[in-house]
């Protein structure tokens, strides 16, 4: 989707602030939070797409301005609320009016460092062969979804050549939305900055593109 | 950026929220308050920059082991004991005198978290996901790195499922040292690509 999320080549945005020796939180309720987000996941009602799709159509004004373990907090009630594990009414309360749905699949602590450390692959088994090999010059197409997609906006209807071929994996495009694995050959793409911005000077560019993105060039 | 001590019945609303949500989802039963813990200590204590520097000082010292790590990142890594969410699909990306590395994920906030840990808030932040595709060199020189104008630079946005490690180079006056020395010269934007290693000494 043409969200907040989508800020490569954007400007006005200042320069990057960075804190010298940055500690791992900025407040105690940061680490609760992303907690509460990868324990929640174990639930198996969406997918990591899902969470990532959830964060980028929160409004846009709220989206670049909030501290992120905010985005994460805002984007999981309304996850909960849309699979139907809380209700506004119980967040105002602060406490639970309704049993769980899936208590039975919540992640004990005892599971909790097996889980992390398997994470979550994406690659699976391809099932046709890959459409195009390493050194093909291609275009990105010109997809503008409002549904959740990967191909940001400044690479859109652009060419590159291929250098990288990772294999089949999960097509986010489809994940993100109840709709299946559906894996689909993922490609490294690299752009001449000139083909991005129109000028020379910059840099060269890589972003990971599924085979739905691409045409030959 | 500072933390009070809160008695329970002033929490900020920010703090009152997050209480809220653990407490109703703990009554449901969908959520263990000792997993939320095990999840915290694990990101922590087990995963962090240490983690990618010991890979990257491995590589400088070991060539056999370099190579792995440019052919087979995720099985390299796992030999140093780092495994898991975020770095199922790791890719190493190493610095030469005529290529520089440099990571973002300009859609979110992807990262390597097995080697790298959790991002730093710059890292997330519109500013950086903004420019560092569009204008790296004005990226660099606000982290105090300038690149000679021969050195080509390589932006490599996070868009899939695939992250990226930078292997920065070795600097100079380091043959002598062992792969702990070496390690303490390896900081966590070196391994983004938006810092060099240390020169030992300074």
């Amino acid at each position: 989707m043409n969200g907040p999320q989508d800020l490569g080549g954007r400007a006005g945005f200042g320069p990057v602030v960075s804190e010298p020796d940055e500690p791992l939180w900025h407040a105690g309720w940061e680490p609760r939070a992303l907690a509460l987000t990868i324990a929640t996941a174990a639930l198996g009602h969406w997918t990591l797409d899902e969470v990532r799709h959830a964060r980028e159509k929160l409004p846009p004004a709220f989206y670049l301005s909030a501290r992120y373990y905010d985005i994460w907090l805002t984007a999981l009630e309304a996850l909960l609320i849309r699979h139907g594990e809380l209700t506004p009414d119980e967040l105002a309360a602060g406490h639970a009016r309704q049993p769980g749905l899936r208590p039975d699949r919540h992640l004990p602590a005892e599971r909790v460092a097996a889980t992390l450390a398997r994470g979550g692959p994406t690659e699976r088994p391809a099932r046709a062969p890959a459409r195009f090999a390493l050194g093909d010059r291609v275009r990105t197409r010109n997809l503008q979804p409002e549904t959740h997609t990967r191909l940001p906006g400044y690479a859109r209807e652009k060419q590159g050549v291929i250098v990288a071929v990772h294999g089949a994996h999960v097509f986010a495009d489809s994940h993100a939305h109840g709709l299946g694995e559906n894996p689909q050959w993922l490609y490294g793409i690299r752009f001449e900055p000139e083909d991005l911005w129109g000028e020379p000077g910059g840099a060269q560019v890589h972003i990971d593109a599924w085979e739905p993105y691409l045409e030959p060039a | 950026m500072h933390d009070h001590d809160h008695d329970d019945n002033h929490l900020d609303p920010m703090s009152a929220r997050v209480r809220a949500l653990e407490t109703i989802l703990t009554e449901k039963g969908l959520v263990e308050s000792a997993a939320l813990d095990a999840i915290i200590e694990t990101v922590e204590t087990r995963i962090g920059p240490r983690n990618g520097a010991g890979v990257v000082a491995r590589a400088w010292a070991e060539p056999d082991y370099a190579d792995w790590l440019e052919r087979d990142a995720p099985a390299a890594i796992a030999d140093m004991g780092h495994t898991g969410r975020q770095g199922e699909h790791i890719r190493a990306l190493f610095n030469t005198p005529q290529t520089h590395n440099m990571v973002v994920c300009t859609l979110c906030s992807c990262y390597p978290w097995p080697v790298l840990g959790l991002p730093p808030v710059w890292y997330k932040s519109p500013p950086y996901r903004a420019r560092a595709v569009r204008d790296p060199r004005g990226v660099l020189a606000e982290f105090g790195v300038t690149l000679p104008d021969a050195t080509q630079i390589r932006v490599w946005d996070s868009t899939a499922e695939i992250r990226y490690l930078v292997v920065p180079m070795r600097p100079a006056g380091t043959d002598g040292l062992d792969q702990a020395a070496l390690a303490a010269l390896v900081t966590r934007n070196s391994m983004i690509g938006t810092g060099l290693a240390l020169e030992p000494g300074r």
